[in-house]
């Protein structure tokens, strides 16, 4: 195994115990919001698509490319519009059920 | 290339590394939460520009074509969608990063089928978000009413499943051996495959944790991907994937195995007991449905000092929450304590009646978890049940039956019990509900919202 497979094996480790500490203490309520941020979050997935569309040569690697980035598109906005809507729910400074 | 231009790049990844952590933490806060995902925001901005800044890239308008296309997709569906649909919405986008993750994934191997380790991790990260779209696309029909949300049970399925998987498995195997992508059909076909038939035996009331499983396994599959690229001609968008995928994949682990606690189930009775349909669907109810009238309702809890309400999916799906507000609002006119009892897996996500209450305006001191309002019911008159089932059924305590163990709301211990619901139909679970049947529990026929209106109406009136 290559040694930057090693690196990034060493830092997979420790995201691991990251996302498992910083999601510990989150109260019910802010469930259903903190899965939705976190399908944002790994929205992260349209960086490898465009590098995998950007370095792509044949037709067919293209092809599947510019799917890997649409789809990767879609997680990204839609993922941060719908977190955005459901937080802006609990946003106490505005009037209920304010403009959205 | 300009010697700046790559530690540069670097620099920004490592910011935006630094923001998503420091969003995720905002956002598992009440007061920060909002700030949490526009820190997150920017910081995917940030990356997603420095890769675009990346030299040796090509295909820039393919590039620009599938982020104008998908992201105006993305933008514009999740504007429009209603509040009550984002369980769905939450699947759908997920499926999305999966189905990007298989991709990337199929490029990587018609690419480099040779190199071992390379093309080992872009395989896996190939199923896993082949797994994840396709669980997704079957968890949003599901939710969206587009097909039955009964689990459906396929004869000797673990059999069935496990063969499927590992078909998949041997083609990518052989594809890998003899350096032939025509194999790699097989192998996504066979990988979409059993996506679906993992998730056709999980019934509807289990699908949050089903979504947030997917949610977990495309974090997995997003950081399998950055291990494939690591070692490719532009690592470092690698690194933060890896980081990104296993922080989603961690967190999501965690979450999915919270809220299947919140049902008091294993995380294996959810995802391969197909609950509720190779049980026993129990037998008959001693008693009778009592119904009762829209007035006697009103003036049963105009006279009440206490009501507590405990809502379900029903009240998401008449879009109720705003009137179910106005009744509360007209009851405390009345000189009436109420209270909201939220159970952690009401509706069809984890705080999903938060959600929609707070949407609605009702205070949060108003809102009680599960452990915290169970004592109360006793000491409660009204306890008013709207378009919750499963989460307030009784048989629950009950050794033999199937709910048995899940942790209910004990409303059957009010003095009184009304309960709004569309028809006498049954739960996810299949099963009767006793409460129902219970002397003291009233049933109030019809549209959550209907119903609810014309009981703020009843009550703002008076008693005639």
């Amino acid at each position: 195994m290559a040694a930057d497979l090693w690196t990034a094996l060493f830092i997979a480790v420790l995201a691991a115990f990251v996302g498992y500490e910083v999601i510990s203490r989150v109260p019910v309520l802010l469930h259903t919001p903190l899965m939705s941020g976190s399908n944002f979050i790994h929205g992260i997935v349209l960086v490898g698509a465009i590098v995998a569309l950007g370095l792509a040569t044949s037709p067919l690697e293209r092809a599947i490319g510019l799917v890997a980035v649409i789809m990767g598109a879609m997680n990204v906005t839609g993922g941060y519009v719908v977190t955005e809507r459901i937080l802006a729910m609990f946003d106490r400074s505005k009037p209920k059920g304010g403009p959205k | 290339m300009t010697a700046w231009v790559g530690p540069a790049i670097d620099a920004v990844y490592v910011a935006a590394i630094v923001v998503f952590i420091l969003g995720l933490r905002a956002m598992s806060s009440p007061a920060t939460a909002r700030r949490g995902i526009v820190y997150a925001g920017i910081a995917m901005l940030a990356a997603v520009g420095a890769t675009l800044a990346t030299p040796h890239l090509s295909n820039f308008a393919l590039i620009a074509l599938g982020i104008v296309v998908g992201g105006g997709a993305g933008f514009y569906w999740a504007r429009v969608v209603k509040m009550t649909a984002m369980p769905q919405m939450v699947a759908v986008f997920n499926g999305m990063g999966g189905g990007a993750a298989a991709a990337i994934g199929a490029v990587e191997l018609l690419g480099s089928l040779t190199s071992g380790a390379t093309a080992s991790l872009s395989a896996a990260g190939a199923v896993i978000g082949s797994i994840s779209i396709a669980g997704s696309t079957i968890a949003f029909l599901k939710l969206q009413g587009w097909m039955p949300q009964k689990p459906i049970v396929v004869p000797a399925r673990q059999v069935v499943n496990f063969a499927v998987l590992a078909v998949a498995i041997g083609f990518g195997g052989v594809a890998f051996w003899t350096a032939r992508d025509a194999y790699l059909l097989p192998f996504f076909l066979l990988l979409l495959l059993y996506g679906v038939l993992f998730t056709l035996p999980i019934g509807g009331a289990d699908m949050p944790v089903v979504i947030s499983l997917f949610n977990a396994l495309t974090g997995v599959a997003v950081g399998l991907d950055g291990f494939a690229l690591v070692s490719g001609p532009l690592g470092d968008a690698g690194y933060a994937m890896v980081i990104a995928g296993v922080l989603v994949g961690a967190a999501g682990s965690l979450l999915t195995a919270l809220m299947a606690r919140a049902m008091n189930r294993s995380i294996g009775n959810v995802f391969f007991g197909a609950y509720g349909a190779t049980e026993e669907a129990g037998g008959p109810v001693a008693g009778s449905m009592k119904p009762i009238e829209i007035a006697d309702a009103a003036v049963m809890m105009e006279y009440a000092t206490e009501v507590i309400v405990a809502p379900g999916y029903g009240m998401a799906v008449a879009q109720a929450q705003g009137k179910v507000k106005e009744l509360a609002d007209a009851l405390e006119a009345k000189g009436v304590t109420v209270k909201f009892a939220i159970h952690p897996v009401a509706g069809r996500m984890p705080g999903h009646m938060n959600v929609l209450l707070a949407e609605a305006g009702v205070a949060y001191d108003k809102l009680f978890d599960r452990d915290e309002i169970d004592a109360e019911f006793a000491h409660a008159d009204v306890a008013l049940v709207i378009g919750a089932n499963d989460v307030v059924n009784p048989a629950a305590r009950r050794p033999g039956s199937a709910l048995y163990g899940m942790p209910i709301l004990d409303v059957d211990r009010a003095k009184n019990v009304l309960v709004v619901k569309r028809g006498q139909g049954k739960g996810f679970s299949g099963l009767e509900n006793e409460l129902f049947y219970q002397e003291n529990t009233r049933m109030v026929y019809g549209d959550a919202q209907q119903v609810v209106t014309a009981l703020v109406s009843a009550i703002k009136k008076g008693p005639a």
